[in-house]
């Protein structure tokens, strides 16, 4: 390549740059500072708000917002086993326990492997109920919606 | 006389000691008896005191790593309260008798430290169900003692609780159930085959009253 050519690489590069930065402050409203960044205004050396702590509720009836809705739970659960070697909700859900600790039993449809086989114990694909099932906290969505339960049949 | 000077230094302790003193007058003997006991005991129960501690409990690898990490993310290492419980408040007895009892008994927990009987995770926890169960039975027998030391059922407000732990201690009490029926793995991570080793240990200690 000729040292002409390398010339008129550089001056269409800087020209490009140039318009670039131009077009950039001539946007109408200037849309760079509606693009928000994700430290929200907290710069970078300056420490975000605690987030609000959530309690969960407890002693409440909770009701399905649709029909194949998973029950919500209504107590606490992080203090509850589940892992590879013990499941502690079935401690107290679990058929013959449900009776002696008054606690709803799983549904049945929860011992049935994916080949709809009877089983005597929970099929490994529903071991880890908070999978499905959570409990609720007191806390607001954070982006409104328009979300609405299905109406009841009466 | 030859004969005495070849008897060894332990035999002739022990000759003096069976004599009466002749040197010190009955008096001192008692007060500097007393002063040697008290501080005996005083040193005894130091040493006691001084293994009744998590920092101790916690010096053996096996309790580090496994039981101690683990209790540092439940309720009776932090909680609104502030209050901890600590090893030797869930399992060494606060009364002395069963205290030393206990003592005895962890001797042979050092000597399977050493042996590394449970030296490895993977060691540990193929044990783990075992030791579970016997800390289960201990505390069945007990009515849970150590628990009650800090928790009674005469001073919970049930009203303040929610609605499953009231209707559960109502029923607990009439039932005469005790805390580690309900209340397994509060402090650790429960081992495979819990539930049957449950089973079984209610079936036998029932069978046994
Ligand atoms: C040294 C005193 C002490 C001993 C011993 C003790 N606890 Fe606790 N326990 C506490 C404190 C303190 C709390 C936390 C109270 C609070 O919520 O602030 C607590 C909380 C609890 C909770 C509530 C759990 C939760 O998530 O809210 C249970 C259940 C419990 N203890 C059971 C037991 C059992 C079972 C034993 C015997 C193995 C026992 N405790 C021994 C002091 C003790
Ligand atoms: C019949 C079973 C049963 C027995 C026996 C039992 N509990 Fe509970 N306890 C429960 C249940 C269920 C809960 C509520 C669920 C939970 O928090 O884990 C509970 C909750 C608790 C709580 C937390 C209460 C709260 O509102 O945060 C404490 C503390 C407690 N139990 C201590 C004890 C102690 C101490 C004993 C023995 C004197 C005992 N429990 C005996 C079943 C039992
Ligand atoms: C709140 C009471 C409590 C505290 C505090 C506690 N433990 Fe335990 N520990 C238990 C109970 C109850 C068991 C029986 C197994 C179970 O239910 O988890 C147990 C079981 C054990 C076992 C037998 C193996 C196993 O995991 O079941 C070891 C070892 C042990 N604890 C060590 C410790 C050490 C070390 C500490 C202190 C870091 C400690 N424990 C603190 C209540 C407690």
């Amino acid at each position: 390549m000729g040292d002409f050519a390398v010339k008129t690489w550089i001056k269409t590069l800087l020209m490009a740059g140039g318009l670039c930065l131009a077009g950039t402050s001539f946007m109408p409203g200037n849309a760079l500072a509606q693009v928000k960044s994700l430290e929200s205004g907290v710069k970078i050396d300056q420490t975000n708000a605690a987030p609000e702590v959530h309690n969960t509720v407890e002693n409440q009836r909770l009701t399905r917002a649709f029909r194949q809705q998973p029950p919500l739970v209504p107590h606490r659960v992080e203090k509850y086993q589940i892992d590879l070697k013990v499941n502690q909700c079935l401690r107290c859900h679990d058929w013959p326990y449900n009776a002696q600790e008054r606690a709803p039993k799983v549904s049945e449809t929860h011992y049935m492997d994916r080949e709809g086989k009877r089983l005597d114990k929970v099929a490994s694909t529903r071991w880890f109920c908070t999978q499905c099932h959570v409990p609720v906290t007191d806390a607001k969505p954070l982006v409104n919606n328009l979300f609405a339960p299905t109406q009841p049949a009466n | 006389m030859s004969t005495e000077n070849q008897e060894s230094p332990w035999r002739r302790i022990w000759k003096a000691l069976k004599l009466p003193s002749t040197r010190y007058a009955l008096g001192t003997v008692l007060v500097a008896g007393a002063i040697f006991g008290v501080m005996g005991w005083g040193a005894f129960n130091w040493a006691l005191e001084l293994t009744n501690t998590e920092s101790f409990c916690i010096t053996c690898h096996e309790m580090e790593e496994n039981t101690y990490s683990e209790y540092t993310t439940t309720v009776h290492n932090t909680n609104k309260s502030g209050v901890r419980a600590t090893c030797p408040d869930c399992h060494v007895p606060k009364e002395w008798v069963y205290k030393v009892r206990r003592k005895i008994q962890a001797s042979n927990e050092l000597f399977h430290h050493f042996l590394g009987t449970v030296g490895t995770p993977e060691k540990f926890e193929a044990k783990r169900l075992v030791l579970a169960t016997h800390v289960w039975q201990t505390m069945k027998e007990t009515d849970s003692r150590e628990c009650r030391n800090c928790h009674h059922f005469d001073s919970m407000d049930i009203s303040r609780q929610n609605e499953r732990a009231r209707s559960r201690h109502l029923d607990a009490v009439q039932d005469k159930k005790t805390c580690i029926d309900c209340h397994k793995g509060v402090a650790h991570q429960l081992p495979k085959g819990t539930f049957e080793a449950e089973a079984e240990l209610n079936k036998s200690m029932s069978g046994a009253k």
